[in-house]
């Protein structure tokens, strides 16, 4: 009796032991790294870091840039969305996946698909050439490439939205005499809010992170192309310590966007009503 | 031309249905029907179609004067041209809108022009006419069940309906704010005059609200008529155990509940 209860108190002690080791081994490793950028070479090094000529350029093309793309693929990814979480076509299921191909594949091969599209001898480069515009290797390219390998992220989460919205109210505002466009802004988009804004918060933060097809589609100027991802990758053939800093600048724009995030579905936390009272 | 004044609906539509055939026909004038069924014998579909939320192969629905929908004419009328006031079980008030917005909505969307001061002030009125204008700035999630029934019959009423389709309307509530629930909405429906139509379960919802019985069964009408007719020769087993079971009148606690139904009527 006892024998067997001391047993049993001591697989439950190496259960807890073994749970507690592997997910304590997993906190570590993604802990310890954060940990290092913060403390790696003191603070003297990383305001040295932060005075670099690289700096401040791609700062301002990193926020530019991804608050043109987030707004893209917002106003264009919201109707994509809305029309895909409704359609009954059995195509539109395939184009969700094929929409989230971005995601999936390698953001180098996003790169050399965009090339291959919209450059100068691609597809539809010449077409576009006789028109007057070259996109590749410019701002527009980094805006290209942020759009294309971050708007998964927000179709995703809208698809998702709208998709979960209860049929009925739809079926209510519907026989109400709701037009198209006041079901969509006035009952849809309020009830889908806190999702769509995490999505577009997702793929703002994907956009600030882009690095794959941005070099390869809009190549590595400074204070043209080079955004923030970029000056890293070029810092690190200078010094560790300014890409430790530029690195920092990241990790401190995506930690706010992710608090003030909670912060605000929280306000905003959907109130479903209860079945009964 | 006498017919003209009595706002009737009219149903007769077959569609695909899973594995039957949704076949049925159905007259409603100022009468409530209730339609009754088991679970999957497409009573929930037949009241979508009448909505036009779901696609149908061939029939015709008529309201008043109105075609809905014809198949031979390829007239389809989208829902919110139809002018069908829709409750559904849990009400579908509009979680992210207080009371009174819930009844503004339905105001803006049949009169576009009407500013919104004057709009909040007619749905303040909407509202007082359900005694509930101390609510109006409640949200749905804050109100009680009999609450947010009123709520919702104010709002749909707000639309100017011509027929009125309720689908278990008192199916999601506990016991008391059935009784309450089951009572007002007893008196409204009457006094509207509207082609109703109301999917039920609940015996004593047939017995309140509605005049006439549809059994339901297999996605085919097997009989409407009038409660007392079906009670006394139940169509179907179904009908039978609905109905005709002890466990009904001894809930509702007189000896023959259904055959005071023209008494009340008068």
């Amino acid at each position: 009796m006892t024998q067997a209860a001391l047993s049993r108190a001591r697989s439950r002690r190496l259960y807890s032991a073994a749970m507690v080791g592997l997910g304590g081994c997993l906190l570590l490793f993604i802990v310890l790294p954060f940990v290092a950028l913060v403390l790696d070479g003191g603070p003297a090094a990383i305001l040295r870091g932060l005075g670099c000529a690289l700096t401040w350029p791609a700062l301002r093309l990193s926020l530019g840039t991804t608050l043109v793309s987030v707004v893209l693929v917002v106003v264009g990814g919201t109707p994509l969305a809305w029309w895909l979480a409704r359609s009954r076509w059995r195509s539109a299921r395939w184009l969700e996946i094929l929409l989230q191909l971005p995601v999936v594949i390698p953001p180098a091969v996003g790169g050399i698909a965009l090339l291959l599209a919209f450059g100068r001898r691609g597809l539809f480069g010449g077409t576009l050439e006789r028109l007057g515009w070259t996109p590749a290797f410019s701002v527009v390219a980094v805006i290209m490439a942020q759009v294309f390998v971050s708007a998964p992220f927000y179709l995703q989460a809208a698809v998702q939205a709208f998709g979960r919205l209860d049929p009925n109210l739809l079926a209510v505002a519907r026989s109400l005499g709701a037009s198209p466009p006041r079901l969509l802004f006035r009952v849809a988009l309020p009830l889908a809010r806190p999702w769509l804004i995490g999505g577009a918060a997702m793929s703002w933060a994907r956009a600030l992170g882009e690095f794959g097809a941005t070099l390869m589609f809009a190549g590595n100027m400074t204070g043209k192309t080079q955004t923030l991802p970029l000056a890293i990758y070029t810092a690190l053939e200078l010094d560790i310590h300014t890409a430790q800093a530029l690195s920092l600048l990241l990790v401190v724009f995506a930690f706010a966007l992710l608090l003030s995030l909670r912060r605000f579905n929280r306000g905003v936390e959907l109130t479903r009503q209860p079945a009964t009272p | 031309m006498t017919d003209n004044c009595v706002p009737r609906l009219s149903i007769a539509v077959q569609t695909a249905l899973g594995p039957f055939c949704l076949q049925a026909s159905l007259e409603v004038g100022a009468e409530p029907v209730a339609l009754v069924g088991p679970n999957g014998s497409g009573k929930t579909s037949l009241l979508l179609s009448i909505l036009g939320l779901r696609q149908l192969q061939r029939g015709r629905i008529v309201l008043s004067d109105e075609v809905l929908f014809d198949a031979a004419l390829a007239i389809d009328r989208p829902t919110e041209e139809r002018h069908l006031a829709y409750l559904p079980q849990d009400f579908g008030l509009f979680p992210h809108l207080s009371a009174i917005d819930n009844v503004a909505f339905a105001l803006a969307c049949r009169s576009e022009r009407v500013n919104p001061r004057q709009r909040r002030d007619q749905a303040m009125t909407w509202l007082d006419r359900f005694g509930i204008g101390n609510l109006a700035e409640r949200n749905p999630s804050r109100l009680s069940g009999g609450e947010r029934q009123r709520v919702a019959l104010a709002r749909a009423l707000a639309s100017s309906p011509k027929a009125l389709l309720l689908d278990e309307p008192t199916a999601s509530l506990d016991v008391e704010a059935r009784v309450e629930v089951r009572a007002f909405l007893a008196e409204s429906i009457r006094s509207l005059g509207l082609p109703t139509i109301l999917v039920t379960h609940d015996a004593m919802d047939v017995e309140a609200l509605a005049s006439r019985v549809a059994v339901l069964e297999k996605g085919q009408v097997v009989a409407c008529a009038l409660l007392r007719d079906i009670c006394s020769a139940p169509p179907t087993s179904f009908a039978s155990r609905m109905f005709c079971s002890s466990r009904v009148s001894g809930s509702v606690g007189i000896a023959g509940p259904f055959c005071n139904e023209d008494v009340r009527h008068n």
